[in-house]
């Protein structure tokens, strides 16, 4: 873990010094589909069609995407560049992508962290666009993209408060049950759903007014690239907000040996703690996407009630909302 | 186009939203019409009494609930019509005593300038006793440094107010005059081939089947029901209780003068409440075994207000000992001058010269539901509870869940929840539940404690009371918990 720590030190201080390996691979890859499971032309509607009509057959990919590529070949898909995405890390999310829904089940830090992460999204964006925070429906007319967005346990109430959302996951079966849990009420059922990454996205000159990406950024290669995609996502004078693990030693102690070993609440190995950024690193990682924080807030969970809510406490869970200057 | 419309086949297994969906255009003016044809709510409250009304007019009342369409579902013609209440007609038996936490939710959420166009009596003082003439304890509201102890209002007074507050907000609501017959929570595991529209969507909601054949739909359905609870029993919660070997027998009694104290006397078979309920007149509760309730509800009207006289007076046994008779007493060292109420002389209440109304029996029992919501259920009032009626509080309970549960709904939708999720719900029954067992408990200990007719017990009994009426925090501590101030007993 130490070489590792030592290789990221050395990866950020350098970043400026060479341009990050990825970009090489974004000009080299062969263009890929749209969306991952469906044709160009649509399916024709008879009533023994699987679920899941056939895709085209997989193209090689001949970019050599840095860290992954040469070591898991076999397991690439064949939609996009996983250039800021690590494999591995895709492979556990899959695992347990039928849970999403189930609030006792693996995912249910998150459930239960949920309404607290969309406390501070609300407040933030009312804030920053202007809208009324005591109406029901504040996020109307706005347009907003979940990166990461899993089964879509944040798109969801989005779209509720108004928002016309729009998810994006690199996992494939997430995608599939976010879909199918949006279906059930008619409030969800425009959220668009799609497999790809962000930067696939910003190839497609794709613009929002806020891009959300929690708990993702921890987990992606590559994430002063990940950074300047959200970016790039955000249109001027938009909003981005991005919530991760701090890397601190109390960090370790909760959200890795506690939250995997003790108390099991997460399959061991989901995080890796050598990955988490702190607060500096990300606000740097900002700075360079021209994003400047404009608020942080830290979540804190009482075991007393079994509630999540947020605190100036930083050192564990934190969120950051930060906004694209306007050039 | 080609795109949203390429996505819409993905996933899907079934036929009939592959048809439906390759007319974008039209699928959002089909919804329109989809949901005025279904009756489709957001929320439908079963049950129109004091606490179904109060839940709707809670959430009539919250900036972010008041958009929310609600059917309220109650066979009673009068909430249709309207309750009527004429000024002349004594008291209705039926009363309720709220208490000041209530009296503050009824003013939080509007309902209590209504309350207040109508007969309705404040009181500030109480007096318990018991038979055994060993003690008494006097409260008053003094001694928490508030003005009241709680009110006196007939139940009809509670409805027609929630009624006509309902009625005069901007609220989108439907009264079904009907009984429930069936209810689903799950309704996409049924899924026929014959109405392809409206199996679409059917995960965010619950079916409801009326009486007259009506069918809602709704994303929570909120059993207000009563003890005997329709909603509790579709939806399968379980309920742990007995019945209390007990009836109480309510009617309205009129004195020379007005009757400004609660009066409370414990007897062998059960205690006897004198309520004021305004003008001259006040309420009993009157607890007895069923022989007895019956025997009293067919006596002569004579007869039966001298069994009541002789019960509040010398019936059964002494007066106690008034402490300002000059002895100090065992307990006067616990400092009977810090509340004002410890140093009061003991009062005979004032004597019943005339029954104004009917009387009713009731049957007593306890009744707890296990669990208090599941998906798109929760359960309020006496469908969640039913409560023995000796402290008062039954219905305060139900006033403090419809106000908790309109709360948590408020608090969900601030952050885009499904209102029908049980992480949701779950929040109302964290708050609700420990707060209702700790009353239940007290209140059921009260009852066997003095269902025991036995010497040492009744010295313990009565010391009780003693060290109530002398020891002020425990006082203070009992009167604020009785007001409902205080969520859970004893300093917690």
């Amino acid at each position: 873990m130490a070489s590792k720590l030592l290789k990221r030190t050395f990866h950020i201080s350098t970043w400026s010094a060479c341009p990050p390996r990825s970009a090489r691979s974004l000009i080299a890859v062969a263009p890929s589909r749209f969306f991952s499971d469906s044709n160009s032309q649509p399916v024709p509607a008879t009533a023994g069609s699987s679920p899941l009509p056939p895709g085209p057959p997989t193209t090689p990919n001949d970019a050599p995407s840095p860290s992954s590529a040469s070591r898991y070949g076999s397991k690439r898909r064949s939609e996009s560049t996983h250039s800021s995405v690590k494999d591995p890390e895709l492979a556990k999310f899959a695992a347990i992508s039928d849970t999403w829904w189930d609030s006792e089940g693996p995912f249910k830090p998150l459930h239960l962290m949920n309404p607290t992460r969309l406390a501070f999204i609300r407040s933030t964006l009312c804030r920053h666009f202007g809208k009324d925070p005591y109406s029901v429906r504040p996020f109307e007319g706005l347009k907003i993209i979940d990166v990461g967005c899993g089964g879509g346990i944040l798109s969801e109430p989005l779209a509720r408060m108004g928002a016309a959302v729009t998810g994006i996951d690199a996992v494939d079966k997430n995608i599939k049950i976010a879909r199918v849990h949006a279906d059930l009420d008619p409030v969800t059922s425009n959220i668009e759903y799609s497999c790809m990454t962000a930067e696939k996205l910003v190839e497609e000159e794709r613009e929002f007014d806020a891009v959300i990406a929690l708990e993702v950024i921890e987990h992606v290669a590559n994430p002063s690239e990940f950074c300047k995609s959200l970016s790039a996502l955000t249109i001027a004078g938009g909003a981005t907000v991005v919530s991760t693990i701090n890397r601190s030693m109390r960090a370790y102690a909760t959200a890795i040996v506690a939250a995997e070993y003790i108390l099991r609440w997460l399959p061991k190995g989901t995080h890796q703690w050598s990955s988490f950024l702190t607060p500096e690193e990300l606000v740097l990682i900002f700075n360079r996407a021209s994003l400047s924080v404009k608020e942080m807030a830290g979540f804190v969970y009482n075991p007393l009630t079994g509630r999540w809510s947020l605190s100036d406490d930083i050192s564990v869970n934190f969120i950051a909302f930060g906004t694209k200057d306007v050039q | 186009m080609n795109r949203f419309v390429a996505r819409r086949f993905v996933g899907s297994p079934f036929l009939s939203r592959v048809a439906w969906r390759s007319f974008c255009d039209v699928a959002s003016a089909e919804k329109q019409k989809l949901s005025s044809d279904t009756d489709e709510y957001d929320v439908a409250i079963v049950g129109g009494g004091m606490v179904g009304l109060a839940v709707a007019c809670s959430l009539a009342s919250m900036p972010l609930t008041k958009h929310l369409s609600v059917a309220i579902i109650d066979s009673n013609p009068a909430l249709l019509k309207g309750i009527i209440i004429t000024k002349d007609d004594p008291p209705d038996p039926r009363v309720s005593t709220v208490t000041p936490a209530t009296i503050s939710i009824f003013k939080e959420i509007g309902a209590w300038k209504f309350v207040e166009q109508h007969r309705h009596a404040y009181f500030d003082k109480m007096q318990v006793w018991d038979y055994t003439g060993l003690g008494y304890a006097h409260y008053n509201a003094r001694d928490v440094n508030k003005e009241l102890l709680g009110c006196v209002v007939e139940n009809k007074v509670l409805q027609s107010s929630l009624l006509s507050c309902i009625q005069v907000a901007d609220f989108q609501k439907q009264i079904f005059s009907a009984r429930l017959n069936s209810m689903n929570l799950n309704p996409c595991s049924s899924l026929s081939e014959k109405d392809i529209t409206s199996t679409r969507y059917q995960g965010s909601f619950a079916e409801l089947e009326l009486s007259d054949g009506t069918c809602i739909r709704a994303k929570l359905v909120i059993g207000a029901d009563g003890s005997k609870s329709n909603v509790r029993e579709l939806a399968g919660f379980k309920t742990t209780g007995w019945a209390y070997a007990q009836n109480a027998i309510i009617c309205t009694v009129e004195h020379t003068a007005e009757n400004d104290c609660a009066w409370q006397r414990f007897l062998p078979s059960g205690p006897i409440a004198l309520l004021p309920i305004g003008d001259n007149f006040s309420n009993i509760v009157w607890t007895m075994s069923p022989n007895e309730s019956s025997e009293r509800k067919d006596m002569t009207e004579s007869d039966f207000i001298n069994s009541v006289n002789h019960a509040l007076n010398y019936g059964y046994g002494p007066h106690p000992k008034s402490i300002s008779a000059g002895d100090g007493g065992l307990l006067s060292w616990l400092g009977k001058g810090v509340t004002s109420s410890g140093g009061e002389e003991f009062k005979v209440p004032p004597r019943v010269v005339k029954l104004a109304s009917e009387r009713m029996v009731f049957p007593l029992s306890l009744k707890h539901a296990n669990t208090y919501i599941s998906k798109r259920v929760a359960l309020v009032g006496d469908a969640a509870h039913t409560v023995h009626p000796l402290a008062g509080q039954g219905v305060n309970l139900g006033f403090g869940d419809a106000y908790a549960l309109s709360k948590v709904i408020n608090e969900g939708i601030a952050v885009g929840s499904d209102i029908g999720q049980v992480s949701l719900l779950g929040r109302y029954e964290a708050e609700r539940k420990p707060a209702n067992i700790a009353m239940i408990a007290i209140l059921d200990g009260f009852q066997k404690a003095y269902s025991i007719d036995f010497g040492p017990l009744n010295i313990l009994r009565a010391t009780g009371f003693n060290v109530a009426n002398y020891f002020s925090p425990l006082k203070q501590n009992i009167i604020s918990y009785a007001c409902g101030e205080q969520k859970l007993p004893l300093f917690m």
